[in-house]
C-alpha cells in the first residue's frame, strides 16, 4: 500500500452511520422558526386589519339607527342626527381621484414612452432622480402645497366665487401630480420590457418613430401599463394627507333633485370631505371608544380597504398577465 | 479495478428526477480510491447531475429528487437519517466559475475549517492547504487581499485550497478549467494531478483531451431519446480512448457527435 | 426609356414625399408633447419648493406693546441706577431692568417667574420671604430654590417678552417682499403705523431648537423633531429584524407550497395597502388592545399621568414598523436574491449549514442593498402623517418626549397641524418645519444612494 498522506483519512472502510446521522442543531431550528414567524407577521397584519376593521363595522352596523342599506344609499353623513350615507365621502373620493387620474394617466404614460422610447441616457439619467425625488416627498407637504399654491393658483384663474377655498379639484390636482412617478415608473417598466425585435420589424416596414412607439410598443404593453393605471387609481383612492387638508373638512351631502348635478354634487371647485379625510378629521378629534363616531369610521375604512384591495389585485392581474406575455 | 480494491464511492441504479422529469436514470459506478475518474458526453446528458448527486449538492434544486442509492463507506448517503452537511464536509466540491467568498484570501481558507470546528493551528492549515493548491508563493504577501483581487485561474486555486482545508475525502471537480485561459488550466490539471496523492478526485469535463491527459479512468455518458443521461461506457482512460467498445463512444471520442 | 410605372396602391413620388414629411411632422409635434409631460414634473417640483421657500422668508410688520424707548426714558426720568450712560435697554444693568419689569407686569405672574428662578440671590423682587420659604419646604419645591439667580441678560430677555412684547401683525412672502416692497411700506403706514418692518427667516436655529408654543415668533420644531426621531427608531428595531428575516425565511427556506406562496402574495397586497388604514389598525391593536403594554403601565413606568392611554411613541412606532414592513421584505428580497447562487454553493460544499451560509456569506453580500431599501423605507416611515393622525399624535406638547411610552408629536403633524390654521404666521412657520423635514429626507436618500453606487461599483 502506498505511503498515506498523514492528513488524508483512511478511506474504503465501511464507518458508523452514526457518525453520518443527523446531529441536533438546535440553533438551525430555532433560528429557521423564527425566520418563518417573520413571514407569518404578514398574515398576523392581514388579518388584524380585516379582524379589527370588521368587528369595528360590525358592531357599527348593529347600533340602533344604522342599517346596510341606508349606509349603501344615503346621501347624508350626519352622524349627530344619526345619518349615515356614505355616498357623500364616496363620491368626493371619486371626484378627488378623477381629477387626480385625469392629470396623472396622460402625463405619467407620456413621460414613461419619452423615457423608454426617445431620451437619450443622459436625459434619462436626470429626468429618472427628479421623478424618484417627487416620489419621495411626503404627502403631507404636497396638502401644503396644495392648500398654499394650487387653490390661489386655480382662485385666480377662475375667480374667487367659482372655487371655494377648499375645494375637490385643488386637491385632485396635486394628487395627480404626487403619482405622476409612479404612473410613469410602472409604465416605462413595461415599455421596457417590450422586445427590441418588435421595435425593429416595424421600423423596418417604413414606420416612424412615433408609429412604432404608439401603434406598436405601447400596445404591446398594454396590460403592464393598465396595471399601472389600476395601481394609481388606488393609491389616490387611499390617499389622505392632500385631500385632509385641500378638500374640505365637512361631508358635502345631497338631496338628488334638489341639488344640482353638475352645479353642485359633481363640481369639482366646492368643499367635500372624502373617505380618507372624514377619517383622519374625526380620529384627529377627541374619540371615545364605542362611540357611534369610533365604529363608523372603521366601517369607512372596511370599504376603503376593499376597494383598494380589489384594484390591487386587478392590477396584480394584468401584471401577470404582462409577465406571461413576455418573460 | 483499483489494485487496491477500494472504492471511495459507488451509485447503485441510480436515478435524478426534476420535478417529473427524469434527466439521469440507472447509473451503476464505482469509483476508486485516490484515482481521478472523468466524467464526459455531450451537452445535457447529465454528467453534472451525477456529480452533484455524489455530495447532495442537488437537494439545494428543490424540485431535485434523487433515487436508487449513492453508498459512501458502506452507507447510503440518501439514507433517511444522513446529514448532508456532513457528507458535504466529507465530499468537497470545486465549481464550474471560480466563486471566492467576499472575504481575504485567508478568511477564504480558514472559514469552511472554523465553521466546522477546527481547532489547531489555523495559521499552519492555510499555509499547507495554500501549498497543496500551488497558491502559496503567489499569494504568502498579500493573504489579507481580498479574495477577489486574484486572477481567474488563481481564484479557482484558492477554491481548491478552501476545498483542501477541509480536509475531504473526495473532491468532485465541475469543468474546473472552463472558465480559464490555457495557461491557468495547464496549472490547474497539474495541480490536480498532485493532488490524486491524497484525494479521490471526480471530474467533469467538456473537454476530451483533458480527460485523456489528466484522468485515470474515464465514464462516458450520453442521453436517450426521453433525454435522460445514462452511462454508456467506463474504463481505464487509456483503454476507453484507444480501444472503445461501444459503437458510440467511438464516435464522440473521434468527434463525430457531442 | 421610360420606366414603367407599376400600379402599387400606394402613393408615389410627390405624394409619396408629402405623405411621409406629414408623418415625420406629426412625429415631431407628439415628440414635443412626450417632452413636455416629462417637464410637468420638474415644473410641479420646482412650483412645489417655490412655494415652500416663498413662505419660509420674507417681510415681517412687528409691532411693540410697549416700545423700548419709552421704557428707557422712563428709566431716565426716574433716575434710575445707570439710566443716565445707556443707550439701550440692553445697556442697563439688572436692578433696573427688574425695577422695569416690576412695573409693567403684575405681582402674580412677578412671583411665579420668581418662583422658576430668583432674580437676586439676597433680596426678593415680588415674592413674600416667608411664603418662598415655605413654598421651598414643600413637597415640591420649585425650581428657583435651587437655581442660581437670574443674571443681566435672563432679565432682559424676560423684559422683552413680557413687556416690550413684539408681535408680528402681518407676515408677506419673500417675493412679495422682493418685488412689492414699496406697495407693503405704504401699506404698513396706513395699516400698522407704529410697526416695524423687518426681514425675517422663518428657519432659525431658535425654530430648530424651540419647543412648541401657541404664539407662531416663539415655536419651534425640537419636540417635533425628537418625536419623529424617537418613533423611527422604535420603527426601525422592529422592521428591521423582522423584515429582513421574512425575507430571508421567503428566498432561502421557503418550499414552494401554498402556505408560502400565501405569504408571499399577501406581502404585495400589503404593500397597497393605504396608510390611514395602517393608522386604524394601530389605534385598535397597539392603542386599545395593547393598551396596559404600549403605555408602559404593564411594566410600572408611565413617564406622566396623561399617557397612560396607549398613545404612545411605543404604539405609534410598531404602527410604522408595519407600514414599512412589506417596503423592507420586498427590497431585502430582491438583494438576497440577487446575491450569486454560486457563493451559496461553495458555502455548502465545505460542509457549511444553511444558517451558516446564510450569515457568513449571503447576508454580507446583500447587506448594501437591504440597507439602501430600508433607509427609503424609513424615510418614508418618517414622512408619514396620516396613520399617526389616527394612533393619536398630540396636538399640542411642550415636553420632550422622555421615552417609548410618552406622548408625541412628529414633524409631519406639526406640519399638518400648523398648515390647518388659519393665521398666516402658521402658513410661515409650517413652510420653514417643511424646509426641515425636507432637509433630513434628503440627507437619508442621499445616504442610500451614495450607498448603492459603492454597491454598484463593488460588484462591478
Amino acid at each position: 500500500m502506498a505511503t498515506r498522506n498523514p492528513t488524508a483519512p483512511l478511506t474504503g472502510e465501511r464507518i458508523e452511520q452514526s457518525e453520518l446521522r443527523k446531529k441536533p442543531r438546535v440553533g438551525e431550528t430555532v433560528i429557521q422558526g423564527f425566520l418563518f414567524l417573520c413571514g407569518a407577521i404578514s398574515i398576523l397584519t392581514t388579518i388584524g386589519i380585516v379582524y379589527e376593521l370588521g368587528k369595528e363595522a360590525w358592531l357599527f352596523f348593529g347600533k340602533e339607527g344604522v342599517s346596510l342599506l341606508a349606509f349603501f344609499t344615503g346621501t347624508e353623513w350626519q352622524p349627530a342626527i344619526g345619518n349615515f350615507g356614505i355616498w357623500p365621502l364616496v363620491l368626493a373620493t371619486l371626484m378627488t381621484s378623477l381629477v387626480a387620474m385625469v392629470v396623472a394617466l396622460p402625463v405619467g404614460l407620456a413621460t414613461a414612452v419619452y423615457l423608454s422610447e426617445y431620451a437619450s441616457d443622459r436625459a434619462r439619467n436626470t429626468l429618472k432622480p427628479i421623478l424618484e425625488v417627487l416620489a419621495g416627498i411626503p404627502t403631507v407637504v404636497y396638502g401644503y402645497f396644495a392648500l398654499t399654491f394650487m387653490t390661489p393658483l386655480l382662485r385666480s384663474i377662475l375667480g374667487d366665487n367659482v372655487v371655494q377655498i377648499f375645494n375637490t379639484a385643488s386637491a385632485g390636482i396635486v394628487v395627480g401630480i404626487l403619482i405622476i412617478p409612479l404612473v410613469s415608473s410602472m409604465s416605462e417598466d413595461a415599455l421596457h420590457a417590450v422586445p427590441n425585435s418588435l421595435r425593429e420589424a416595424a421600423f423596418g416596414l417604413g414606420a416612424t418613430k412615433l408609429e412604432t412607439s404608439l401603434k406598436v410598443v405601447v400596445p404591446s404593453a398594454l396590460s403592464g401599463i393598465t396595471a399601472a393605471f389600476v395601481v394609481a387609481i388606488s393609491r389616490a383612492v387611499g390617499e389622505t394627507m392632500v385631500v385632509a387638508i385641500a378638500a374640505g373638512a365637512g361631508p358635502k351631502n345631497f338631496i338628488i333633485g334638489e341639488d344640482g348635478l353638475f352645479s353642485f354634487i359633481l363640481n369639482p371647485f366646492v368643499a367635500a370631505e372624502t373617505m380618507t379625510g372624514h377619517i383622519v378629521r374625526i380620529s384627529g378629534g377627541d374619540l371615545s371608544y364605542d362611540s357611534i363616531d369610533y365604529n363608523s369610521i372603521f366601517a369607512i375604512g372596511l370599504l376603503l380597504f376593499l376597494m383598494t384591495l380589489a384594484l390591487n389585485i386587478v392590477s396584480r392581474r394584468f401584471v401577470a398577465r404582462f409577465r406571461e406575455v413576455y418573460e | 479495478m483499483n489494485k487496491n480494491g477500494e472504492i471511495a464511492i459507488e451509485a447503485r441504479e441510480m436515478d435524478v428526477y426534476y420535478a417529473h422529469f427524469r434527466a439521469v436514470k440507472g447509473i451503476n459506478i464505482k469509483f476508486p480510491t485516490r484515482k481521478i475518474t472523468a466524467l464526459i458526453g455531450p451537452s445535457g446528458c447529465g454528467k453534472s447531475t451525477v456529480l452533484r448527486s455524489f455530495n447532495r449538492m442537488n437537494d439545494l434544486v428543490l424540485v431535485a429528487r434523487v433515487q436508487g442509492e449513492v453508498l459512501y463507506r458502506g452507507n447510503n448517503i440518501y439514507g433517511k437519517d444522513v446529514d448532508p452537511v456532513e457528507i458535504r464536509r466529507r465530499i468537497g466540491m470545486v465549481f464550474q466559475k471560480p466563486n471566492p467568498f467576499a472575504k481575504s484570501i485567508y478568511e477564504n481558507v480558514a472559514w469552511g475549517a472554523r465553521i466546522n470546528g477546527y481547532k489547531g493551528n489555523m495559521d499552519e492549515l492555510v499555509e499547507s492547504s495554500l501549498r497543496q493548491a500551488a497558491l502559496w508563493d503567489e499569494v504568502k504577501d498579500k493573504l489579507s487581499q481580498s479574495g477577489y483581487s486574484l486572477s481567474g485561474g488563481q481564484q479557482q486555486r484558492l477554491c481548491i485550497a478552501r476545498t483542501i482545508a477541509v480536509k475531504p475525502e473526495i473532491i468532485l471537480m465541475d469543468e474546473p478549467t472552463s472558465a480559464l485561459d490555457p495557461v491557468a488550466t495547464l496549472r490547474i490539471e497539474e495541480l490536480i494531478q498532485e493532488l490524486k496523492q491524497n484525494y479521490t478526485i471526480i471530474i467533469v469535463t467538456h473537454n476530451m483531451q483533458q480527460a485523456a491527459r489528466a484522468s485515470d479512468y474515464t465514464a462516458f455518458f450520453n442521453m436517450d431519446e426521453d433525454r435522460a443521461g445514462y452511462l454508456v461506457e467506463y474504463n481505464a482512460t487509456n483503454m476507453l480512448f484507444t480501444n472503445p467498445q461501444n459503437e458510440m463512444t467511438e464516435q464522440y471520442i473521434t468527434g463525430r457527435f457531442g | 426609356m421610360a420606366v414603367q410605372q407599376l400600379e402599387t396602391g400606394y402613393p408615389e413620388a410627390e405624394a409619396l414625399q408629402r405623405q411621409i414629411s406629414q408623418r415625420h411632422r406629426r412625429g415631431l409635434r407628439w415628440r414635443w408633447l412626450f417632452q413636455l409631460s416629462t417637464i410637468v414634473g420638474i415644473v410641479a417640483l420646482l412650483a412645489l419648493l417655490y412655494n415652500i421657500l416663498n413662505q419660509s422668508f420674507g417681510l415681517v410688520a412687528v409691532q411693540n406693546t410697549v416700545d423700548p424707548r419709552v421704557l428707557l426714558e422712563g428709566a431716565k426720568t426716574a433716575v434710575l441706577p445707570g439710566a443716565d450712560t445707556a443707550e439701550t435697554l440692553a445697556d442697563l444693568p439688572k436692578e433696573t431692568l427688574v425695577a422695569i419689569l416690576a412695573e409693567h407686569i403684575s405681582t402674580g405672574l412677578g412671583r411665579r417667574l420668581e418662583r422658576d428662578q430668583r432674580f437676586f440671590a439676597d433680596q426678593f423682587a415680588f415674592e413674600d420671604p416667608a411664603l418662598f420659604a415655605e413654598v421651598c419646604a414643600g413637597a415640591e419645591p420649585p425650581a428657583g430654590c435651587t437655581l442660581e439667580p437670574r443674571d443681566q441678560n435672563n432679565v432682559y430677555e424676560l423684559l422683552l417678552e413680557r413687556v416690550v412684547a413684539p408681535d408680528v401683525v402681518q407676515s408677506w412672502s419673500l417675493v412679495d417682499s422682493v418685488f412689492r416692497r414699496g406697495a407693503i411700506e405704504e401699506q404698513l403706514r396706513t395699516d400698522y403705523p407704529t410697526a416695524v418692518l423687518e426681514f425675517r427667516s422663518w428657519i432659525t436655529a431658535d425654530f430648530i431648537v424651540s419647543p412648541q408654543s401657541s404664539t407662531p415668533e416663539f415655536a419651534g420644531v425640537r419636540t417635533a423633531i425628537l418625536g419623529s426621531l424617537w418613533v423611527v427608531v422604535i420603527t426601525i428595531v422592529f422592521s428591521f429584524p423582522v423584515g429582513v428575516g421574512a425575507a430571508i425565511y421567503l428566498e432561502e427556506y421557503a418550499t414552494d407550497n401554498r402556505l408560502n406562496r400565501l405569504i408571499q402574495t399577501n406581502i404585495s397586497n400589503l404593500a397597497g395597502v393605504p396608510s390611514i388604514i395602517y393608522g386604524m389598525l394601530g389605534l385598535a391593536i397597539f392603542v386599545r388592545a395593547m393598551e396596559t403594554f404600549t403605555s408602559g403601565a404593564a411594566l410600572g413606568v408611565i413617564t406622566d399621568d396623561t399617557t397612560a392611554n396607549g398613545r404612545t411613541i411605543l404604539s405609534a412606532g410598531l404602527t410604522l414598523g408595519l407600514l414599512i414592513l412589506p417596503l423592507i421584505i420586498i427590497n431585502a428580497q430582491e438583494a438576497i436574491r440577487a446575491v450569486p447562487r454560486s457563493l451559496r454553493q461553495a458555502g455548502f460544499a465545505l460542509g457549511a449549514t444553511q444558517w451558516q451560509t446564510i450569515w457568513h456569506h449571503v447576508l454580507p453580500s446583500a447587506m448594501p442593498g437591504i440597507l439602501t431599501g430600508t433607509i427609503l423605507a424609513i424615510s418614508r416611515a418618517i414622512g408619514e402623517t396620516a396613520p399617526l393622525v389616527v394612533v393619536g399624535a398630540s396636538t399640542f406638547i411642550t415636553l420632550d418626549p422622555s421615552g417609548p411610552f410618552s406622548k408625541f408629536t412628529t414633524l409631519p403633524i406639526q406640519i399638518y397641524q400648523w398648515t390647518a390654521r388659519p393665521q398666516a404666521e402658521f402658513r410661515n412657520i409650517a413652510a420653514a418645519a417643511i424646509v426641515v423635514l425636507l432637509i433630513l429626507l434628503l440627507s437619508l436618500n442621499a445616504t442610500a444612494v451614495v450607498m448603492r453606487n459603492r454597491y454598484a461599483t463593488k460588484t462591478a
